[in-house]
């Protein structure tokens, strides 16, 4: 390609190329011109969708707890009234509340404490092939059935099961006994207490809150652990002083979590632990044959509520940043 | 003849900021013409005007005589070389550049001869199947010429080309790049913050800041005869002297500008200016000397090979009255 | 955080293994039951190995139909996320608008709150607008949550892919709709197609909200919970579960080594 042959083809063509037209050339410069009806356009599908059936659904549900079920009919009164309300601040109703916060309180802990290793030891320590290993073996469990992992539970907690083997095996099944036999967290057997409920929550939800406490122990610059070290700490103030700190907004997203799924889980409760109610089991029944709807729409309310002050204090101390 | 870009009165505002000023602006046919000032000064907004990736608030512009505004860049026979070379990633070096091609129609055989041709072009003959991934700074931003120059466009905008290249590659580039452009006739356009980089490539320059251009000029006229202490002082590094002082030395009260290499150390002649030597920097060919005049700061560069003066010493200076370039305003 | 090259404290390591493991022995434990002979209970050790009840599970006709379901409701609901999820995720990283924060927001809310609350405000939605259950409910439910797990992904590969690009595609004359196919389509491909497949994973799993979407239809997981309630064949259930493991491993791996390089899979807030 000589320069002649350049100069030729350069002024053979206009400084503005001609419209290709069809369909598709025109509708591109529309957009081109108009980004605005683009975003639209690309906008609506989705946000009518989610606002339609997810927020106006929410919406029916938060209606519904104003109004009342008639008890001798079993009818819906749909009149505005707060009686529901006061139906669920009932003592016995009360009692569930505060078994589900009291058990997704502690949960979280547990949870903190079981995952802290696994998340320090993946984001500081592990490399190369060792990582991918560690990642993977976070992601599948936390992709993995929901179900089988109770059911898997379900197998080793049973009384004929591997743990009771085990316990026998080495002598101290009169340990076990002993905890059953203790007031609130003991019952029947490890799969009918609210112990095996516990244990089971955190098996469930322990990789929701490993990962968003490794993603924010990776996120801390490796020169920071440096700098303190180069100014005198130990190892061990480092990790009081810098480290923890910078972790715990990672703690604290994945606390959102274990708190949450726990407040409204139905399943685990119902099937590995005792008959006593938890407010996702509560809402279910409610909703059930009794055909309540207003009191289990009042029921969800609850978590709601509790999830709303525990974000809020969430997003203050950063954790969004976690997620 | 038809400029082949013209601005009138354009401005660009993005809220209250003005990114672009009321610019006017020719670039001749064939020109290599470069934009130059400092971050935020409007030049890189002027490119993208051209180019069609912003629309002027006001004012108009033309691309060898055609309305260029409402078009969008895809119509436009006009490519950019970016400053990151946005090459394709999940294309190789020769689809990448027949990229321009393909979506214009070209079928297969013509536009991967084409691409090859235009990657001899650029000396990077046979890298078609590499990826962009594979190659280097400086392999990347050929492939990126390629891929522009291989459109024929009528113009071609450079967005801080050799910004992230090293010295010796950078140097290398820009002679590449002037025969280049001397040998396809194409109008250049590039946008930079180093000075030295359009003195040595541009046929003319202009000079932006804060939305406006302060000087349009061949290099020459620019560094010789900055006509505001800005372009003196973004233009090389050239000592602004004010009225006071030169009335003194010069005769006139106003603003002027001395080139460094112009400031000689001379021994006690008549016309001679006591001065302190405060610092002296050796850069290898030349050596800057930091001079206290009077109060005055002033910086001389003297060529190798001078015997220097130590610091703290006392040195008389002179210079010739016709390079004490007398400047409009003080801005 | 790559500071310390030196390794790390025993009793860390300990803890850390001690605590992966805790995470997949339950699991690995279903496969053995699912070949145990002992049929009426969860008998440790099992009393001998058999592979009869594969055979069993194949020939029961509810697993069957239960799978289907399952499968049909997964891909639908893959489908429309797919779609939904995509378009939100370019919009919102194309540009800044006004509103953007609180979009975000709406699109995380459906796995953000409790499933339980999910299921029973579709469930009175639906009776209050007196639509009946059926398949097309349980799909109303699930795409609405597959959309986070997909615009997660592709909000995440949005971020990365360079926007130059875009104006370098416009810049060689291609025009919008040449640019998307020809530009931006490859580039996100990989990202779309794992979060397709997290959220086919997704809705093959779920039996929270589903069971209050759900008239008389069983899905898979649903089918699983009744027999956990109240079990017909034991190790019926046992091989059906090996099965599901083994069936979402793949999607999963699959997820992984197509957003491998450098981010994480954006599905990780379930």
């Amino acid at each position: 390609m000589t320069a002649a042959d350049v100069a030729h083809r350069v002024g053979a063509k206009g400084a503005i190329l001609p419209d290709r037209g069809g369909l598709w050339g025109h509708l591109s410069d529309t957009f081109w011109r108009r980004p605005k009806l683009l975003l639209f356009l690309m906008l609506a599908p989705p946000v009518l969708w989610l606002g339609i059936v997810y927020l106006g659904s929410l919406f029916a549900l938060l209606l519904q707890s104003f109004f009342s079920i008639d008890e001798f009919s079993g009818m819906i009164n749909r009149q505005f009234t707060l009686k529901t309300y006061a139906d669920l601040l009932q003592p016995s109703n009360i009692d569930i509340i505060l078994r589900t916060v009291v058990m997704a309180a502690v949960v979280t802990l547990a949870s903190v404490v079981v995952a802290f290793p696994i998340a320090y030891y993946a984001a500081r320590y592990a490399r190369g092939k060792w990582k991918a290993l560690f990642y993977l073996g976070i992601m599948l469990p936390l992709w993995s059935s929901y179900l089988v992992k109770i059911y898997a539970w379900k197998l080793i907690l049973a009384k004929e099961g591997i743990l009771t083997w085990f316990f026998e095996k080495v002598h101290l099944m009169w340990l076990v006994d002993a905890w059953l036999s203790l007031p609130i967290v003991g019952g029947n057997s490890l799969s009918f207490s609210f112990t095996g409920t516990f244990i089971v929550f955190v098996y469930v939800w322990l990789p929701f809150m490993i990962l968003p406490v490794q993603a924010s122990l990776e996120r801390v610059p490796a020169n920071l652990v440096e700098a303190s070290s180069d100014l005198g700490a130990t190892p061990a103030q480092t990790f009081r002083n810098v480290l923890f700190p910078l972790a715990l907004p990672g703690i604290v997203a994945g606390s959102i979590f274990t708190f949450s799924l726990t407040l409204g889980d139905y399943i685990i409760p119902q099937i590995i632990g005792n008959s006593q109610l938890f407010i996702g089991m509560a809402v279910y029944a409610h909703q059930g044959t009794a055909g309540n709807i207003p009191l289990a729409a009042a029921f969800t309310v609850v978590p709601i509520v509790v999830m709303g002050f525990y974000l809020w204090g969430a997003k203050r101390m950063g954790a969004f940043d976690a997620l | 003849m038809t400029p082949a870009v013209s601005f009138k009165q354009v401005s660009r505002h993005f809220g209250q900021v003005k990114a672009v000023d009321a610019v006017d602006l020719d670039i001749g046919e064939g020109e290599f013409f470069a934009m130059l000032g400092p971050s935020g000064s409007g030049k890189t907004t002027c490119l993208r005007l051209i180019a069609g990736f912003e629309q002027p608030t006001s004012g108009s512009i033309e691309i060898f005589g055609s309305q260029a505004e409402g078009v969008p860049p895809y119509r436009r026979n006009v490519n950019t070389v970016f400053q990151d070379y946005a090459l394709f990633p999940h294309l190789n070096v020769l689809d990448n550049v027949a990229y321009g091609l393909m979506v214009k129609g070209v079928g297969r055989t013509e536009r991967e001869r084409e691409a090859e041709t235009a990657l001899e072009m650029v000396k990077l003959p046979g890298y078609g199947a590499r990826r962009p991934g594979q190659l280097s700074g400086g392999q990347r931003q050929r492939v990126a010429l390629a891929r522009a120059l291989v459109n024929r466009p009528k113009v071609l905008l450079l967005d801080e080309p050799l910004g992230a290249l090293d010295l010796k590659l950078r140097e290398n580039m820009q002679e590449e790049l002037k025969s280049l452009q001397k040998a396809l006739g194409i109008t250049f356009v590039f946008v930079t913050h180093d000075q030295g980089e359009a003195l040595s490539m541009a046929n003319r320059i202009a000079v932006f800041n804060d939305g406006r251009i302060m000087q349009v000029g061949s290099p020459e006229d620019i560094y010789q005869r900055p006509n505001s202490r800005f372009v003196a002082d973004f233009v090389g590094s050239s000592n602004v002297l004010p009225p006071d002082f030169v009335a003194r030395h010069g005769g006139q009260r106003r603003w002027a500008s001395l080139r460094p290499e112009a400031v000689r150390i001379v021994d006690g002649e008549g016309s001679a200016i006591a001065a302190t030597v405060v610092s002296r920097s050796y850069l290898g060919g030349t050596t800057r000397l930091g001079l206290d005049v009077e109060g005055q700061r002033i910086n001389a560069l003297l060529p190798a090979g001078q015997p220097l003066p130590a610091e703290g010493q006392s040195v008389r200076i002179g210079f010739t009255p016709a390079d004490l370039h007398l400047m409009d305003d003080a801005g | 955080m790559r500071s310390d090259l030196q390794s790390a404290p025993l009793s860390l390591k300990i803890a850390a293994a001690a605590g992966l493991l805790f995470l997949h022995l339950p699991i690995l434990l279903i496969f053995v039951y699912a070949f145990t002979t002992e049929e009426k209970s969860y008998q440790w050790p099992p009393p001998g190995f058999t592979t009869q009840w594969l055979a069993v599970t194949w020939n029961r006709p509810d697993v069957w139909q239960a799978l289907g379901l399952s499968v049909q409701v997964g891909a639908i609901s893959t489908a429309i996320a797919l779609v939904l999820g995509t378009l939100c995720a370019a919009a919102v990283s194309g540009s800044k608008f006004f509103g953007r924060e609180t979009i975000s927001l709406l699109v995380i809310l459906p796995i953000a709150l409790p499933g339980i609350i999910t299921g029973i405000a579709l469930r009175s939605a639906f009776s209050l607008a007196e639509i009946p259950f059926s398949m097309w409910t349980i799909i109303l439910g699930h795409a609405t949550f597959c959309v986070v797990v997909v615009y997660n992904n592709a909000v995440a590969r949005f971020r990365r892919v360079s926007g130059s690009l875009v104006e370098a595609s416009m810049d060689l004359d291609a025009n919008g709709f040449q640019t998307f196919r020809y530009c931006i389509l490859p580039n996100i491909g990989t990202a779309l197609v794992a979060g397709g497949m997290l959220a086919f994973a997704l809705s093959f799993d779920e039996v929270i909200v589903t069971t209050f979407t759900a008239g008389q239809q069983q899905t898979l997981p649903i089918w699983m919970l009744e027999e956990l309630v109240r079990p017909r064949q034991r190790p019926v259930t046992n091989v059906v579960a090996m099965v599901v493991v083994l069936v979402t491993l793949l999607p999963i791996l699959a997820a992984y080594y197509l957003t491998r390089d450098g981010d994480q899979i954006a599905g990780s807030g379930k």
